[in-house]
């Protein structure tokens, strides 16, 4: 009896063995079901999420203007101080002050993609980009300045 | 420490796993005292992976800290952070609108799914099985890739924040949940039958690291792992947050104590996600997804206590509010905390080999122990 009842938990384990490897097999010989990405071989086809949190970028129109108003919302908002926004007095055509961006400096190597600057910007000036491949030589070159040099703000912006 | 080594007796062994041993989840260092294969004691040292993040939490704005808790139990971000929304709304007393709140829900739900499907393929690889891994991970990126779509992340989310979420869901999401749904309802079964059914694992979970009820809830444990010992536990039914008390599903309990139960509370769990995710797809109301909020946020003098459950258990935040704008006091009520100092319990007087499985089916993240 107990022989008998060995062979059978021998026999149930091959058993419950082959059904677990034919799953194994299955795969084997089914290539479509493969979905492992061959980067960087598929960089020039390979697309990120239309929302994916790469880095802060401010976008500028044609003429070089940005949406920024040099309000701080985004430094305040940001949990680690990656954001410095330099601020200057321009004159304007009737001869009044107006506060205005001089410098948004980004520390990307402080970033941590929370998204609370974008989120705070009350005009929409920054955004985030799907750029992700960030590894550079020397750190220095992760601090950026996100306005573009002679930039100014877009008419209509406050 | 140093008191404790010397009570052991001649022919006891010391050995220590971890951090860079293979057979550990992230930067775990257990001592681990055996005599012959027999384990009579285990210690977990903790630490390496501490970042002080209820101190850091004491100088963030009630709109920051939410950020650091993605980076506690990195597995269950959303959750963690609907916990830290909850507690700011409800001491701010903010409506959040129905929209939002289905929303949260389902990213709750999606984030168990993936949190359990990761844990199911660790947990076959630490016990000797590797295809499972692979196979967890491909239906995980699935949920990943949603993740991606709406939130902009995949890991470390911060997609809530007090009085909703930060971005509507993608016009894609309804759809490719529906896709996500119909192929894990196929995988499921896949998955017990390459691994639960297996003789092997079963051999190796049944009657491995019981605990008992009442041992369970005197050392804290929450989550799937209580749930495994036959008590009823989840946060989700009897503290409803948001839709919770809106939808219909069970609360899995399994009477077993040992690493099987364990393990087939999260299975089921999985399947009851998913049918909570059904529930509310259809129906995911119009409207805003976040409520109209003051730009500073100072909440009122006093203490608040909100707990979640997430993938693995219990998570309580504490606030002790000096009406600033930042907390004077945060403590986290983490489940991976309280559900590791079962382990020594469990592994006493079971063989070595036994060990891996009960860490397996406790689902420890060891960033959510050290904090
Ligand atoms: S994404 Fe977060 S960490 Fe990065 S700059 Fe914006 S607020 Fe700061
Ligand atoms: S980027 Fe936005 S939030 Fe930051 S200073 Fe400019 S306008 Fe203000």
């Amino acid at each position: 009896m107990y022989l008998v009842n060995y062979i059978k938990e021998v026999l149930s384990a091959l058993r419950s063995l082959l059904i677990g490897m034919r799953r194994t097999l299955f795969y084997f010989t089914h290539h479509k079901e493969i979905i492992t990405e061959q980067y960087p071989d598929n960089r020039a086809t390979l697309k990120l999420a239309d929302r994916f949190k790469g880095e802060v970028v401010m976008p500028h129109n044609e003429n070089n203007e940005h949406r920024c108003t040099g309000c701080t919302a985004c430094e305040l908002a940001c949990p680690n101080g990656t954001i410095k926004v330099i601020t200057k007095f321009d004159i304007t055509p009737e001869g009044k002050k107006k506060k205005a961006i001089d410098k948004l400096v980004y520390h990307l190597e402080l970033c941590t993609m929370c998204n609370l600057c974008v989120y705070a910007c009350p005009s929409d000036a920054i955004k985030m980009a799907q750029t992700f491949e960030h590894s550079v030589f020397d750190r220095n070159q992760l601090t950026k300045v996100l306005n573009f040099p002679d930039s100014k703000i877009m008419d209509g912006v406050e | 420490m140093v008191e404790e080594i010397g009570t052991t007796q001649d022919g006891d062994l010391i050995i220590n796993v971890g951090p860079q041993h293979p057979a550990t989840h992230g930067v775990l260092h257990l001592v681990i005292t055996l005599h012959g294969e027999t384990i009579k004691k285990v210690e977990p040292h903790l630490g390496y992976i501490h970042r002080s993040i209820e101190k850091m939490c004491e100088s963030l704005t009630y709109r920051q800290f939410i950020y650091v808790t993605s980076r506690m139990d990195y597995l269950s971000s959303h959750i963690n952070n609907h916990g830290c929304a909850l507690l700011v709304e409800r001491a701010m007393q903010i409506e959040v609108p129905a929209r939002a709140q289905v929303i949260r829900v389902l990213m709750d739900e999606l984030t168990r799914i993936a949190s359990h499907e990761l844990w199911w393929g660790a947990m076959a690889m630490d016990l000797g099985a590797f295809t499972p891994f692979f196979h967890a991970f491909r239906e995980r990126e699935m949920i990943n890739e949603i993740m991606e779509d709406t939130c902009g992340a995949r890991l470390t989310m911060n997609y809530m924040v007090p009085g909703g979420v930060q971005e509507d869901i993608h016009p894609d999401f309804v759809r490719k949940v529906k896709e996500f749904i119909a192929l894990f309802k196929r995988k499921v079964d896949e998955y017990d039958e390459m691994v639960t059914d297996n003789i092997i694992f079963r051999k190796r979970m049944e009657n491995v690291g019981v605990i008992s009820a009442a041992d369970a809830i005197s050392y804290g444990l929450s989550g799937p792992s209580l749930r495994g010992s036959g008590v009823s536990c989840d946060v989700r039914k009897y503290y409803p947050y948001d839709v919770y008390n809106q939808v219909q599903f069970e609360e899995i309990i399994e009477t077993g104590g040992d690493s099987l139960a364990r393990y087939m509370v999260r299975i089921r769990e999985m399947k009851q996600s998913i049918s909570i995710i059904e529930q509310l797809l259809d129906g995911i109301p119009d409207g805003d997804f976040c409520a109209k909020t003051k730009a500073v946020i100072k909440l009122p003098k006093g203490e608040f206590y909100q707990r979640v459950e997430t993938a693995r258990g219990e998570l309580g935040i504490y606030v002790v509010s000096e009406g600033a704008t930042t907390p004077y006091r945060i403590k986290f009520r983490s489940p991976g905390f309280s559900n590791l100092s079962a382990l020594d319990h469990m592994a006493r007087g079971s063989k070595i080999g036994d060990l891996v499985a009960m860490m397996g089916t406790l689902d420890l993240v060891i960033p959510d122990i050290d904090r």
